[in-house]
């Protein structure tokens, strides 16, 4: 079927949709500096993993930049102090997620310095060995900043285990409202070309190609004057659609390389990483800087100054959005409180919610930008087939999941979805189609944690039962043994204490 | 929306339903009018008939059934008018409204509603008249615009649609599809039969007999143009229709033109046009994706030009539609596209190839 | 009109028969459902289903003698496996389903009886002699055998609470 391929869907990336993107006049305003809040709200999970493990205790005093949780496991990250002061508390706090759930949190009452810990700085990045940039990344915490926060250090070291050739440096932000990357482009674009040239190493990739959407031709601009002098780094625009800051699109795009589903870009030999991520790791390595702060964007109708706003890590975000003028009254009632963009942001129950390392966002949306409306039913129009841009049919997938046939909703491509959003901005009935996705893979990732936790059962009640029967076994043969010859010693010896094990024969 | 918490997006695009149908019935709109002028008060008064019966219709059983009503989003209305463009626009009231009924209740809510319908509602209703009452859905008046002498006022009109029309044989007449077909069952051939009929100025702007979907073939085809422009309905269907008729009737033509209508006789007559841009692109009943669309609009072309040219009723596009309809399901489950990253059969594309290209 | 209905009617009959022998010759076996059902379902064997064991609720199951909602331990969760597995629609409204629980003790009632330990049929509650007993959240399986055991009401079950990684989007309402 190649031929139809070519005729009706080129392998480019031609679909996907054209957001109104509200980027300006927050885009255009300098980026102001956070004055220090009395109190940081560090969760312990940030990133995709395993949540990290607090090495501090409550009491003790903090230095900024000094690490106050260890990573567990393979993939997880490091956490560090976002500033000086007093771990007031370890426990519980509202997580910055739609379920309201707890997140444990450390918590520190700043003490108004600032003062850094002593950093290991180092003059010539490109003199290190490969690895030990990866080593100086994981250790200063740095997790992708464009929001699905994986520990970039993992990225970095595997890309070089699967001989990619090309990093692709993703300045994309195609979410609506989002300008945190293109501020930061256009600001600090020497930092952020140091800082690719220092992953280019770390990767062992041949060249790195910058994708920029081209409706920031400030960003370009900026970039192409500061990666001048690098032969091995190009800017590249792209073109504006929505989602081209997905790995994949992006690949796509830039490549015209289609990463396999259920794959990674490092099959096909590239390796993809957000801007922001590129400053932090600069910072990380040239000046064992350990990332705690970011820049995020405060946008929305109901802002009252929107713009860009360097925030440290744990900040609550209500504290931004007063440092931001705080809302505005003649908005009405903010329909959206979200933390991210509008197209895969989450609303969250509370602005009593910290930033952490993957917040590129904090909106107020009022209810003319949501524009939600009543779910309809669903018209088969196929204008959500026309917009997917993994090629997936979104209405049948939902009308699967819907019938609770979660099984056929998988054969029709439920895994491959990205959650983009597309299919639901353009829905004419507005059926919340991202949320059945979101709903069916949260039930299958559940079917898969009963299944293993039904395994583990079934080991135990097996280990159960073979005690009892080598218990009983036991016990026959001591009777056997007694009758055989009298034995002076008092029957059954009293059990050692604590031992889980009851006596055999009386389960049986 | 109180379910809470919601999901993204927090943002939309703004399309509607009810913004879509409005659409549709803005494009209906030029035609419709030059098909009142051209025949009169009793089309204006059927017209008004059949898509009160399916408004009537879809309150009735939404109360029954005790959902919501949601006439507000106009597809009650699209239905209805869709039906009453394709009845004689002189046929009697009580066609109208059972027309509206079958449509609404069998062709739609049976199914369930809005989005369930397996079959075009308004081409189901067509087609059980058809069969059910072959003389009054056959019997076609001459055109007699609304301002000609003798044509009938709102009150005789009135009439006209309430009662039983007056003696047909003043007035009755074939539609061009009719009339080639009846002439070709006496002995005569297509040529001679359809004389001046194929004159190109008199087919565009269609003042013939005919219902009032099958005249002003200019009218229609400017609206489907406004469809295509606004993005309610793509390329696909129209196109792959009219490819499917023109393509075998020029054929055809070319090879027996004693027998088989010119291409253009095809294209400029009966629904066709009124079938490739309204009536297959019905989001519910068509397929998918855009090859499935493809598929769907030339089998729906091509059956049209074989009942036609071979079967026993001279127009035979509601047929073809429902038949396609029928086979919808089925285009959809082979008509698939192709996931990002897989191939068509859905296997994960492999890696190690592109790298080699690259 | 006469024809139409004949051919229709030999139409039905013919695809009728067909499916009959359809169903007749593409019978699945027995005994493979069983056997999958039986690697569904817990495997703690902790007899709340009525049966001598999950072997006998599977049986059970699939000779349709049984619901899939059956089992408590399994919870709504395993119910909906199993009825798509069998491709049956299946009651949950008698189903009372709060999330999955566990066993827990309260420390100031126990007084060591050990006659917890004995029936749990996963080894899920550590403890000797007079001494408090725990239950280890992960390795109970929620079957509630041990609760009616307890001579002092010390123990009852309770919700495993939804951490954030296990929180699942609740599906839309449905629309019309
Ligand atoms: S866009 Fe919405 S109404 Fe249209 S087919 Fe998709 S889910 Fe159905
Ligand atoms: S189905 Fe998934 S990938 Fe496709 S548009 Fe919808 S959310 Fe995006
Ligand atoms: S601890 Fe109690 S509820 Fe849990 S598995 Fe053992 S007996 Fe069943
Ligand atoms: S049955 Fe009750 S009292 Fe006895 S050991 Fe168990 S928890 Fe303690």
């Amino acid at each position: 079927m190649g031929f139809i391929d070519r005729f009706l869907r080129t392998r480019k990336f031609s679909r996907g949709i054209h957001p109104e993107d509200h980027k300006r006049p927050a885009a255009d305003a300098l980026v102001r500096k956070m004055p220090l809040p009395e109190r940081l709200y560090v969760p312990l999970l940030q990133h995709v993993g395993a949540p990290a493990h607090a090495a501090v205790a409550v009491g003790d005093t903090v230095q900024k930049g000094q690490r106050i949780a260890a990573p567990q496991g393979a993939i997880s990250a490091a956490i560090h102090a976002p500033t000086s002061g007093r771990i007031v508390a370890i426990g519980d706090i509202v997580a910055p997620h739609p379920s309201g759930l707890p997140v444990a949190a450390i918590t520190i009452d700043s003490d108004g310095r600032d003062e850094w810990t002593t950093l290991t700085a180092c003059a010539d990045p490109f003199a290190l060995e490969p690895a030990e940039i990866g080593r100086r990344v994981s250790a200063a915490g740095v997790v992708g900043l464009g929001g699905a926060a994986f520990p970039s250090a993992v990225k970095l070291s595997g890309g070089r285990d699967a001989n990619v050739d090309l990093l692709i440096i993703n300045g994309g932000e195609c979410e609506p409202f989002l300008s945190c990357d293109d501020r930061l482009m256009r600001d600090r674009a020497e930092e952020a070309v140091d800082g690719i040239a220092i992953m280019l190493h770390a990767a062992g990739a041949r060249e790195a190609r910058i994708g920029i959407e081209d409706n920031k031709p400030e960003a370009i601009a900026a970039m192409r004057a500061a990666a001048a002098g690098h032969p091995k780094i190009r800017v590249e625009p792209v073109p504006t659609r929505y989602p081209m800051g997905s790995e994949k699109h992006l690949v796509l795009a830039l490549t015209g390389l289609e990463v396999p589903a259920q794959g990674r870009p490092a099959d096909v030999g590239v390796v993809v990483h957000n801007v922001a991520t590129a400053v932090a790791v600069r910072d990380a390595v040239r000046f064992g800087r350990p990332l705690v702060s970011r820049l995020v964007t405060v946008n929305g109708a109901c802002v009252r100054e929107p713009g860009n706003v360097e925030v440290l890590i744990g900040t609550l975000a209500d504290e931004v959005l007063e440092f931001c003028g705080g809302l505005r009254a003649d908005r009405g009632a903010p329909a959206r409180l979200l933390m991210g963009g509008p197209m895969t942001g989450m609303q969250v129950p509370s602005l009593r919610v910290p930033v952490i390392k993957g917040t590129g966002g904090i909106l107020v949306l009022d209810a003319d930008e949501v524009g939600l409306r009543t779910p309809g039913p669903c018209i088969r129009c196929s204008t959500c087939v026309r917009a997917c841009p993994v090629g997936l049919l979104p209405l049948e997938i939902a009308r699967r999941i819907r019938a609770g046939d979660l099984d056929a909703a998988v054969k029709f491509g439920l895994k491959d979805c990205i959650a983009c959003g597309c299919c639901a901005y353009d829905c004419p009935s507005h059926i919340p189609l991202v949320q059945y996705f979101h709903h069916a893979k949260g039930e299958l990732a559940a079917r898969d944690r009963n299944k293993l936790r039904n395994e583990a059962t079934k080991t135990l009640a097996q280990a159960r039962a073979e005690r009892l029967e080598r218990e009983t076994r036991e016990k026959a043969e001591t009777a056997a043994r007694r009758k055989a010859g009298p034995d002076p010693q008092p029957a059954p010896a009293p059990r050692p204490a604590g031992a889980a094990a009851p006596p055999a024969g009386e389960s049986a | 929306m109180s379910t809470l918490p919601p999901a993204s997006p927090h943002a939309h695009g703004g399309a509607s339903i009810a913004r879509t149908m409005r659409h549709v019935q803005l494009a209906l709109l030029p035609a419709t009018l030059f098909g009142f002028w051209l025949f009169g008060w009793p089309a204006v008064h059927l017209f008004v008939i059949t898509v009160g019966a399916c408004v009537l219709t879809e309150l009735v059983c939404q109360r029954l059934m005790r959902v919501e009503s949601s006439l507000g989003d106009g597809s009650a209305v699209l239905t209805g008018w869709l039906l009453a463009l394709s009845l004689p626009p002189w046929a009697p009231a009580w066609i109208g409204a059972l027309g509206g009924f079958i449509a609404i209740a069998i062709g739609k809510q049976l199914f369930g509603g809005l989005g369930q319908n397996l079959f075009n509602p308004a081409m189901v209703a067509r087609v059980a008249l058809l069969v059910s009452f072959p003389v009054v859905m056959t019997q076609w008046v001459a055109p007699l615009p609304m301002t000609a002498d003798g044509a009938p006022g709102f009150g005789e009109g009135l009439q006209i649609t309430l009662a039983s029309p007056p003696a047909p044989d003043a007035i009755a007449s074939a539609s061009l599809l009719g009339h080639a077909k009846t002439e070709l069952s006496r002995g005569v051939d297509v040529l001679h039969a359809i004389g001046a009929a194929t004159d190109p100025l008199f087919s565009w702007v269609g003042s013939r007999a005919g219902s009032l979907g099958e005249t002003g073939a200019i009218f229609l085809l400017a609206g489907g143009l406004y469809l295509l422009a606004t993005g309610v309905i793509r390329w696909h269907i129209p196109l792959a229709v009219l490819a499917g008729l023109a393509i075998p009737a020029a054929i055809g033509h070319a090879l027996d033109p004693a027998h088989y209508l010119p291409a253009s006789a095809h294209l400029l007559s009966g629904a066709a046009i009124l079938g490739a841009f309204f009536i297959s692109t019905d989001y519910v009943t068509s397929p998918n994706t855009a090859f499935g669309q493809l598929v769907f609009g030339f089998g729906i072309g091509l059956l049209t030009w074989i009942i036609r040219s071979w079967g026993g009723y001279p127009e035979g596009m509601a047929f073809a539609v429902l038949l396609l309809n029928a086979l919808t399901p089925v285009i959809d489950r082979y008509c698939r596209p192709r996931i990002l990253g897989r191939t068509y059969r859905g296997a994960p594309i492999d890696a190690a190839a592109q790298r080699g290209v690259k | 009109m006469l024809f139409a209905v004949v051919s229709l009617t030999l139409l039905g009959a013919a695809l009728g028969v067909m499916l009959g022998l359809a169903s007749r010759f593409f019978a699945v076996e027995a005994n493979p459902v069983v056997t999958e059902l039986e690697a569904m379902m817990p495997g703690s064997n902790c007899g709340q289903c009525g049966f001598p064991g999950c072997a006998g609720a599977a049986a059970a199951i699939a000779a349709g003698t049984a619901s899939p909602a059956c089992c408590p331990p399994g919870g709504r969760a395993l119910a909906e496996t199993i009825a798509a597995r069998l491709g049956i629609a299946v009651d949950l409204a008698g189903l009372r389903d709060e999330g999955p629980k566990v066993a827990g003790i309260r420390e100031d009632i126990c007084i060591g009886c050990t006659r917890c330990i004995k029936v749990c049929p996963t080894d899920a509650i550590l403890g000797g002699p007079k001494q408090i007993h725990n239950v280890l959240r992960d390795a109970c399986t929620g079957c509630g055998s041990c609760i009616e055991r307890c001579p002092t009401e010390a123990m009852a079950m309770q919700p495993l609470p939804v951490t954030l990684q296990q929180w699942v989007w609740p599906k839309p309402a449905a629309c019309a």
